[in-house]
């Protein structure tokens, strides 16, 4: 990639267009994923990359679209170089389109680098482990799954169900306990619309957090196959500002769903054998060299933590875009319509929901000793409160035992104390000590989860007597 | 040498021209950066390359020179604690030279030519040797490191040193003046020779009750572990790596996430094996091809992998190879084939999958390996598959389902109630029964069948109750029944559930197992007599030793276990008297 071209080469040589493709005839020295200017006639410039060269065709994707693109007068010059996004500290505070040009009126940004916008995969041997507990003051998160620096968490909603509000909440009070060190959000919107967008823009601004906010937007009628290049200009952003300048950047990805349309949209215009649902076999790979992108690097004091958004199509946990993310990131919070309509608030479905490294961000001296016990009993007790409602529904609450019918009490009161919080910002002690209280509602010899010692020192009724 | 020139690039797969007279699988750079690949088709002058490098930046044009050579791995001293990608560049060194990413085009040996080993002879000259002899010894951390002379190979020992060598110096010297250094070199794709296959009859103790008591594996068998995401694939995994009772393992973190490497990277140096109290990393070799590394490396790396495993087999060791997720290398598979343009099988799949998912299974097995002392070794493979969205029915699981003696099926609902490991008891199975209930007796526990076909039984019948109970409610059950379903619930809770992070439970003996469900099921004996002389249920289970069997997992001497038996039969006899 250190090649620096001698000339540029123009032509007029498309020969072939379909979809977001177009096919160029008779060029010589194309490299592989370089990025190509189109001209039309009009004198309007797109940008497009090299997806497929053979000897006399390069076949191109345009960013931009490819209306308005003919093949007799639109020339196409080759660069010789990979799409690339210029980047610099400047960025904060300012709102950049899909593949990082400005959109906010302001001037361009100057760039301190100018990066591949696929980046590199990092070594693993240099990945340093993630273990910083991320204090969000939601208590199914902090309590149940547990966010830690590094990590990738995404969100799994349902069309209307208010993942946006979760979102911004844990962007507003994301902290680590004990500590004042530089953040920076990074906000990618992929095909939402204006008012979502607006949504998050309006809440960073109440908060004062603005200037600390680099918003990349791909709105719902800016150009499809951008989008391919926004979520990699954001993580290139986000990896210069954690690597560079020790920021602990926090990436919002909205919506991944849209981002996964998008690259259907690109493999079969490209005539690829389709996979599941028609999403390209490769997905999983293309998926993960985003995802993967989060983490913490050995020597670097900086750290990428990711927080995708993303709807599930008819709140199916199986379509392959949720089920897929599901497999490379490391764990998922699960919105529940159900939840939504019993009036849970936030809606968090704590049983499919899940955090892979939370073991590593929690216990004595990072959240509290007790924390992996109580996290288990609360997920035990709960899933059986959950059963027992089904056989309710058939025999009865009277066909009960004493015992199960404190189950019952328990789930209810679970999902209204616990899960729901609306905007109150609870600190981990706090959402601890909410569930040693629910504890009670069940008898003592129940709790096999938890340690004697721990019921000993933290149950209501010990602390009491 | 066959030099080449590039004709199309799509993605990992790249056409050459010119390559006539090559070989299929030969290692080619690929353009001026020397990117590695492989051929894995030939047509005409044409050669179809798969790069194990990301292609961006690669011409029309550009130069393919063909190394002649199979893709191979490096094998000897060294080996141990090392963590490779998939075509065995040490990470380590690759970040000591290019920075925390990883960039394109560098080679490096996947040992240590530097290093001195020293080197203890075991033949003297005049012997006559054979492949897979040893004819010497290095002491790799606390393993013996056999060295051996490389299959086909016979002849007079012509002279052999001692002392300090790299693993490039010969250490013996043949009468047909062939010499012999410690490094072999062994093509992946192959796989190495041995005597013949014996019938696995050893249990593989991996300290985890659900495995070793309800779906033992045997040493030398397969399994797999087929889950939809979240159900505990990894952690089972991981702690099979941990806790294994074999002198080697191998871990393929196969297009699965950094950060779970990086886990295994902190973890193992720290945690000791419970048998020989090292390091567990010093028996381990990572090969670590994250998902977002290139696709054609994960396809070679499982390759990578049971190589290195066949290895120390050779030697006569027990090895357990753990690849996760072999369902991210059929993807890699099908990705290659999709750019290859061939004709699709289910699901986008080649058709050829079954076929490689089968060979690669096959190369496990417990062996006697080659060499005049009859050694013997074995190589174990536990696979990870990851279904789309949970569904079993899909290629991947059906193709291994076929191959695999023992499979663990996790469960989406189990996980989702946090019961880990979350194994299915129902759907799960283990061909390996009949093959180690000798090995069961023969170390003491020779109603180990008994008390399992108990235990399964009884979970069986659970589930016919349930249903019962979802139609007409619990209370409509006779007493005998109830009590059923109290004791499959101590089953599952206090005999099957085992945290793979608790201090003392992430570990669990045989003899511990074995009493833990004995205990159990002579309770429900007691409970049954007791019933019998009209003790009502509901008082037996107040029974305070009831709470006490809940917590023998936390419990580490044996005895005190054994005890419950003696408490609850007191209690209990208590209760009768009173009556």
């Amino acid at each position: 990639m250190n090649r620096v071209p001698l000339f540029t080469k123009e032509a007029r040589a498309i020969s072939y267009v379909s979809g977001p493709l177009i096919f160029i005839q008779n060029v010589k020295g194309v490299s592989y994923g370089e990025i190509v200017r189109i001209i039309l006639p009009t004198g309007e410039e797109r940008t497009g990359q090299v997806l497929d060269i053979s000897k006399d065709i390069a076949v191109t994707q345009v960013y931009e679209g490819t209306s308005g693109i003919d093949n007799k007068d639109t020339r196409v010059r080759f660069t010789g170089e990979p799409p690339k996004v210029k980047v610099s500290i400047e960025m904060l505070g300012r709102i950049f389109n899909g593949v990082g040009k400005p959109r906010d009126g302001g001037p361009e940004i100057i760039e301190e680098a100018n990066l591949d916008i696929n980046g590199m995969p990092i070594n693993p041997s240099a990945r340093d482990k993630p273990a910083d507990f991320i204090q969000t003051g939601m208590s199914t998160i902090d309590g149940l799954n547990t966010l830690v620096r590094g990590q990738k968490l995404p969100i799994f909603s349902g069309a209307g169900l208010p993942a946006n509000k979760l979102a911004a909440q844990i962007a507003r009070q994301a902290k680590v306990l004990g500590e004042e060190e530089k953040f920076a959000v990074i906000f990618v919107a992929m095909g939402i619309t204006y008012k979502e967008a607006s949504f998050f823009m309006r809440d960073f601004e109440k908060t004062g957090a603005l200037e600390r906010v680099v918003f990349f937007m791909n709105l719902a009628d800016d150009p499809t196959i951008e989008r391919i290049a926004t979520p990699r200009c954001a993580l290139t952003a986000a990896e210069f500002l954690a690597y560079e300048h020790d920021l602990h950047v926090l990436v919002i990805l909205t919506d991944m769903i849209n981002y996964c349309e998008a690259l259907r949209e690109i493999s079969t215009a490209r005539e690829e054998v389709p996979g599941r649902r028609g999403y390209p076999g490769y997905m999983y790979t293309d998926l993960a060299s985003i995802y993967e992108r989060a983490g913490r690097v050995k020597g670097k004091k900086g750290s990428i933590t990711q927080i995708p958004i993303l709807t599930m199509p008819d709140d199916d946990i199986t379509h392959p875009v949720p089920d897929l993310t599901g497999y490379i990131t490391e764990g998922q919070i699960v919105l529940s319509r159900d939840l939504f309509r019993r009036g849970a608030d936030p809606p968090v479905d704590t049983l499919p929901c899940l955090s892979r490294l939370m073991n590593l961000g929690i216990g004595p001296g990072k959240t509290r000793e007790d924390h992996r016990n109580v996290a288990d009993q609360l997920y035990a007790s709960y899933a059986y409160g959950r059963d027992l409602r089904r056989l309710v529904a058939i025999v009865g609450e009277e066909a009960l035992t004493d015992l199960d019918k404190r189950y019952l009490k328990f789930a209810d009161e679970f999902e209204r104390q616990f899960i729901t919080q609306g905007d109150e910002n609870r600190s981990i002690e706090r959402t601890l000590e909410i569930g040693w209280q629910l504890f009670t509602l069940l008898p003592e010899e129940e709790l096999k989860r938890i340690k004697r010692e721990f019921i000993q020192k933290y149950h209501p009724a010990s602390k009491k007597g | 040498m066959i030099i080449g020139g590039i004709s199309r690039i799509s993605g990992p797969v790249v056409l050459s021209e010119g390559m006539r007279g090559s070989r299929m699988y030969d290692i080619v750079k690929v353009g001026e950066q020397k990117l590695n690949g492989e051929i894995i088709r030939l047509d005409g002058d044409q050669a179809v390359i798969q790069v194990y490098e990301d292609t961006s930046g690669l011409q029309v044009g550009e130069k393919v020179t063909n190394t002649g050579l199979p893709l191979s791995v490096e094998l000897g001293p060294g080996l141990l604690s090392s963590i490779y990608d998939g075509i065995q560049r040490p990470l380590p060194l690759l970040a000591e030279k290019s920075g925390s990413f990883i960039s394109r085009g560098v080679t490096l040996p996947g040992l240590s030519h530097e290093t001195k080993w020293e080197f203890k002879p075991q033949v003297k000259k005049g012997d006559h040797v054979s492949g897979g002899d040893v004819i010497g010894t290095v002491t790799e951390y606390h393993l013996e490191h056999r060295i051996m002379i490389p299959p086909f190979v016979s002849a007079t020992v012509e002279d052999i040193f001692s002392g300090n060598f790299t693993i490039d110096e010969p250490v013996c010297t043949l009468d047909n003046s062939v010499q012999i250094p410690m490094l072999q070199t062994w093509p992946v794709r192959k796989g190495r020779p041995y005597q013949r296959k014996m019938d696995p009859d050893t249990l593989l103790v991996t300290g985890q009750r659900v495995f070793d008591t309800l779906f033992p594996v045997t040493k030398g068998g397969t399994a797999m572990i087929p889950g939809g995401f979240g159900t505990g694939k990894t952690v089972a995994e991981q702690t099979l790596a941990k806790w294994s009772d074999t002198q080697i393992v191998v871990y393929i973190g196969c297009g699965e996430r950094g950060n779970e490497m990086t886990d295994v990277l902190t973890e193992f140096p720290e945690l000791l094996d419970p048998r020989t109290k090292r390091p567990l990393i010093q028996r381990t070799i990572l090969i670590a091809n994250t998902s977002n590394m290139p696709v054609a490396a994960r396809e070679a790396s499982i390759y990578t992998g049971i190589t290195l495993a066949e290895y120390y087999r050779d030697m006569g060791y027990d090895v357990a190879l753990m690849a996760d997720s072999t369902s991210r290398w059929g993807e890699a598979l099908r990705e290659v084939s999709g750019r290859l343009e061939e004709m699709p099988g289910e699901e986008g799949y080649p058709a050829y999958l079954a076929t490689r998912l089968a060979a690669f299974y096959e190369r496990a097995g417990r062996v006697v390996c080659l060499g005049s002392d009859e050694r013997k070794g074995s190589v174990t493979v536990v696979g990870a598959v990851s279904p789309p969205g949970g569904d079993f029915s899909e290629p991947i699981t059906q193709n291994t389902l076929r191959i695999a003696g023992t499979f663990w099926a996790l469960d989406t609902n189990l996980a989702y109630r946090r019961h880990f490991p979350s194994v299915n008891w129902i759907k799960s199975y283990s061909l390996y029964l009949d093959q180690i209930k000798e090995w069961f007796a023969t170390s003491g526990f020779s109603d180990w069948k008994d008390l399992r076909a108990r235990a399964m039984y009884l979970l069986q019948k659970e589930v016919e109750l349930q249903e019962i109970v979802q139609l007409v409610g619990p209370d409509a059950l006779p007493e005998s029944e109830k009590a059923i379903l109290e004791i499959t619930r101590m089953i599952r809770e206090d005999f099957l559930q085992q945290s793979a992070y608790h201090e003392v439970d992430s570990f669990c003996s045989l003899e511990k197992q074995y009493w833990m469900l004995r205990v159990i099921l002579s309770f429900y004996d007691r409970l049954d007599l007791a019933m019998g002389k009209g003790v009502p249920l509901a008082k037996l289970l107040k029974l305070p030793v009831k709470t006490e069997i809940g917590r023998m997992k936390e419990l580490t001497d044996i005895d005190k276990i054994k005890d419950l038996i003696t408490q609850f039969d007191g209690a209990i006899g208590k209760l009768e008297a009173e009556r």
